[in-house]
């Protein structure tokens, strides 16, 4: 039996380093790690009590849409833990929409009458596109509430049917914890579904879990050859990797992607200008951005072709 | 370096050779100093080969669009830069007749276009592009595209006029500092509006640069059945007689969408 020592491959490897093309995204971690719910999936395992990132206020919020002008930002992103838990949520949104599109990531859960019609009169007041992604991770109720917890199902579809009713058309953002096989009649369930709450055009976004937080739990972390190397790069397009055109402004710096947030490594300085460093691709969670692509965007859902 | 005037924007063609037919003829009787093509001669339509000598008897300068690219290189995909998997069906449709019925000449033609064109018009630097200056395949829709963006762009390209196409729907905008952007919208199919029609965006500077975006009617009906006709998929030609996007319709964004009907 060969007794040769396999190096460990997180030391012996080198990790390209990925520079910022352009900040074309800059997200904000609007509600902290902070959420109404503590899915079992969640990457950065946000709930109610886990307060290792904070809310952020209005006048932090501010200088960083102010600094990305001369940056050229081309779209703001909200997330968290649940936006909507954040008290000042519309007047931010109301901000951002004067200096360009934004979306924001939610699970619905909190839309209210009063919330849709504001988000309603915010939107049609600026030039600019407002987008609301829902998650939903089953299309039905007990498919969705095993990830999301009790009740979360009704909850969510009530807020996608709130946004329709004043003129939206939410993005169902679900996260994959199926098989490929199934891929297609998880569509049609959603479709289906969405549809028959009277969700007449439904869109839909697929997103692959992130191995991270309390996703371990329940699937898997990563197995540690799953990383990304500079051979891999050889032919790749670069502007997959959400950290060569986004960073996350946090209410604790400015770190790299909103992904890696409880990375130390991933901390990028506190303002813009000092965030736009080149970044070493060293942890695992960039290798599902590698073979998924742009995985945060609005519009980049599609698996890598072979 | 040429001096124009006044200068015809023709978007993408789609191989709508019927409506580029028109909107020469249009662009002439306005006395257009020249006519520019943003590129994307293919897809969608019928009969890609017929809109080559269109643009080549009429002196047409042409950017290379993502499509005119893809097909010139021999490349797999259209890299228009869906990630639907509805939408790329229908991409790859449309990319296989594409390619199938283009002449290795014309491949040839395309593979040689330029990435960008400039040249002054008056005191203003003009830079014509397909998607972006940076990026050929880069959607700069009105709701998604911030003025400060704009700046920048100018800016980093030295440039006082952007001309653009690739999303399919006009636009145009004019910047504090004296500069402007234009999305000259496309003549391959309606603007997702319910209308038959589709356009072309004319330029004009004396001394002030002024846009108008100028309708196109055509033979659609003739259009519509020469897809048929080819067995281009039933959702396209819906499209073209109807004027309501039935396909690609997952990259529109929010404000872009909601207007739609499907």
């Amino acid at each position: 039996m060969n007794n040769t020592a396999i190096p460990n491959p997180q030391t012996a490897i080198k990790h390209p380093d990925l520079h910022l093309d352009a900040l074309d995204n800059l997200w904000f971690q609007v509600s902290g790690t902070l959420c109404n719910i503590a899915c079992d999936h969640c990457f950065i395992s946000c709930s109610p009590r886990n307060h290792s990132f904070e809310l952020m206020t209005l006048a932090e919020i501010r200088p960083h849409l102010e600094a990305s002008r001369e940056m050229g930002v081309k779209e703001y992103y909200f997330t968290g833990g649940e936006p909507f838990m954040n008290k000042e949520m519309l007047d931010i949104l109301e901000l951002t929409l004067q200096y360009g599109p934004a979306t924001v990531l939610s699970n619905g859960m909190l839309i209210t009458e009063k919330k849709a019609r504001r988000l309603r009169e915010i939107e049609a007041a600026s030039h600019y596109s407002l987008e609301l992604r829902i998650s939903i991770d089953g299309y039905t109720e007990e498919m969705n509430d095993a990830i999301r917890g009790e009740g979360v199902f009704k909850k969510a579809m009530k807020g996608v049917q709130l946004l329709y009713a004043h003129g939206f058309l939410p993005i169902i953002t679900v996260t994959k914890t199926w098989e490929d096989y199934e891929d297609e009649a998880v569509l049609d369930g959603f479709l289906n579904v969405l549809k028959s709450h009277g969700y007449a055009r439904p869109r839909i976004k697929i997103l692959p879990s992130l191995k991270l937080g309390k996703e371990v739990a329940r699937s898997r972390g990563y197995d540690q050859y799953e990383m990304v190397t500079e051979e891999m790069l050889v032919d790749y397009d670069c502007s997959q990797f959400i950290c060569a055109n986004s960073r996350v402004v946090t209410n604790r710096g400015i770190y790299v992607c909103p992904i890696l947030i409880e990375s130390p490594s991933a901390h990028m300085g506190d303002t813009l200008a000092e965030a736009t460093k080149s970044y070493e691709l060293k942890e695992q969670a960039c290798y599902t951005c590698y073979l998924y692509g742009a995985i945060c965007s609005n519009f980049s859902s599609g698996k890598r072709e072979a | 370096m040429e001096n124009y005037q006044k200068i015809a924007l023709i978007g993408g063609v789609y191989s709508n050779y019927l409506a580029l037919e028109a909107t020469i003829a249009d662009a002439k009787s306005r006395g257009a100093d020249a006519i520019f093509c943003l590129g994307d001669l293919g897809a969608f339509g019928p009969h890609p080969d017929r809109v080559f000598p269109l643009l080549q008897q009429n002196n047409i300068a042409v950017v290379q669009g993502n499509y005119d690219n893809s097909i010139g290189n021999n490349l797999k995909d259209c890299q228009c830069g869906y990630t639907d998997p509805r939408d790329n069906y229908f991409a790859r449709l449309s990319y296989d007749y594409t390619y199938a019925n283009t002449s290795e000449a014309n491949k040839q033609w395309m593979k040689d276009l330029p990435a960008e064109i400039r040249f002054n018009m008056g005191k203003y630097r003009v830079l014509l592009c397909h998607g972006s200056p940076r990026k050929m395949n880069e959607f700069l829709w009105d709701s998604t595209t911030p003025t400060h963006f704009l700046e920048k762009l100018c800016e980093d390209f030295q440039a006082d006029i952007i001309c653009a196409t690739h999303t399919g729907l006009h636009w145009q905008r004019s910047l504090e500092s004296d500069r402007h952007f234009a999305n000259v919208g496309v003549i391959g199919r309606p603007e997702n509006n319910g209308e038959t029609h589709v356009g072309y965006m004319m330029l004009t500077v004396n001394p002030q640069p002024v846009f108008e975006y100028i309708p196109i009617s055509y033979d659609y009906q003739r259009l519509a059945k020469e897809m048929r006709e080819e067995s281009l998929p039933e959702e396209f030609v819906e499209t073209i007689l109807g004027g309501w996007w039935t396909t690609c319709l997952e990259i529109l964004p929010a404000k872009e969408r909601i207007t739609g009907q499907y």
